[in-house]
């Protein structure tokens, strides 16, 4: 559902480098460092918003995981946590906010509608937050409890310890193309097609 | 205590309602009361002058306008209603106004922003879900959706609930927007107020709230 990045936008190229024990050695530091010390930026526009207060408070301590520091400014933000849905109004907000956030960097998109639209199947709401930016843990919810998030933030965790600096395409920035959009715009009436009830709706087109 | 009621006009109805066709007549097409709230059709044409006199007569005093909004049938032969939700704070009474459009004709309806300064905002939001345009009303742009937007008015029954675009076209046209550009000074009218602030509330916008560092 839209995590591929556009065809030909990766260009995966067979290093001279090998993986040898240094780059491994130096990729495990680099990624327990990273992962153990994630500064979240937080975007809630709703509920789920809630639920990730809950979570960074004391009761179940975001700060076990090193993310204690909200970074309230993208530029010294590692992870963008989209809590909440997204209407198109704020669409191109978290682009910039996410062009703005320095490599490396990763997404997480928390709960329904910011994964895809949820029960807001209307003219005004994003259908999933990855036909703006590139997302990489989903965390399904309604909202999602703590418990949920926390397991999301240990997927990406486990993701940033399998990186390697050998693969550029990783830190490669996706921008906005020259159609104006991240994704093709046949991908994005894919995954904006309704599903579930929302099939049902008698007022849709 | 059904059919054995003296009284002409039933318990519940508002006395504004009398007041209102001894002083507007014809202009006072009916009224009805629903859940205990009164609510008094009028004409579009003198809707303006009943509102103001609301607001100003000693008797009626109803000076906070609690609501401005609209409301569509699914029968497209019933005209589109504006509703007017006026309150009065010192006498502790309520009042629904409410005129019917024609939906053959333009929407239009005189503006009420002159009686209750409140009324701005709640005019451009019905502006912009449902395409009435207020005449006199000073700045009349959408609110909620941004203001280069295309795809109509989305509280209208004839608007499909997912919009008139693709989702593409509809991200590509969000993405393109540039919210900096409408929420700035300008935006806020303190540019134009400028001359009339305070001197100190100008120093502080000319330097910043730390004042000039020297």
């Amino acid at each position: 559902m839209g995590l591929t990045p556009p065809e030909g936008d990766r260009e995966t190229e067979v290093s001279t480098l090998s993986p040898n024990w240094v780059t491994t050695r130096l990729d495990f530091l680099a990624n327990w460092a990273r992962a153990n010390s994630l500064w979240p930026m937080p975007f809630g526009t709703a509920c789920c918003a809630i639920e990730f207060m809950a979570a960074a408070a004391s009761r179940f301590d975001l700060a076990r995981f090193g993310m204690e520091r909200m970074s309230f400014s993208p530029r010294q933000a590692d992870v963008l946590i989209c809590a909440g849905r997204l209407p198109f109004k704020l669409a191109p907000v978290i682009r910039k906010i996410w062009d703005q956030m320095p490599q490396p960097k990763w997404a997480i998109s928390m709960g329904a509608c910011a994964s895809s639209g949820g029960i807001f199947d209307t003219y005004a709401m994003v259908q999933g937050i990855d036909t703006i930016i590139p997302v990489d843990v989903y965390v399904p919810g309604c909202p999602p409890r703590p418990e949920g998030l926390m397991y999301g933030i240990m997927l990406l965790q486990k993701k940033i310890k399998g990186e390697t600096f050998l693969d550029a395409g990783l830190r490669q920035e996706h921008l906005v193309g020259p159609d104006g959009l991240f994704l093709p715009a046949r991908k994005i009436d894919e995954v904006s097609e309704p599903f579930g009830n929302s099939v049902h709706q008698t007022r849709s087109a | 205590m059904i059919g054995t009621k003296a009284d002409p006009a039933p318990a519940g109805v508002s006395p504004s309602v009398s007041a209102l066709r001894a002083r507007f007549g014809t202009a006072i097409l009916r009224h009805q009361v629903s859940c205990g709230d009164t609510i008094v059709y009028v004409s579009t044409a003198r809707a303006h002058d009943v509102l103001a006199w609301l607001r100003t007569d000693p008797g009626q005093q109803f000076d906070y306008l609690t609501d401005v909004t609209a409301v569509e049938y699914r029968d497209q032969e019933r005209p589109l209603e504006l509703v007017w939700q006026l309150r009065s704070l010192p006498r502790r009474a309520d009042l629904r106004l409410k005129v019917e459009l024609d939906q053959r004709q333009p929407l239009e309806v005189d503006s009420v922003r002159d009686i209750w300064k409140g009324a701005d905002w709640l005019e451009r939001e019905v502006y912009d879900m449902f395409g009435v345009a207020f005449r006199g009303h000073p700045d009349l742009r959408r609110i909620l959706m941004w203001e280069t937007y295309a795809e109509g008015f989305p509280l209208r029954k004839d608007f499909p609930l997912r919009g008139h675009f693709s989702r593409a076209e509809q991200t590509r046209q969000a993405l393109a927007a540039n919210p900096e550009a409408h929420y700035s000074l300008e935006e806020l009218s303190i540019a134009a107020a400028y001359d009339e602030l305070p001197a100190d509330m100008k120093d502080r916008l000319a330097h910043g709230e730390r004042g000039t560092v020297t």
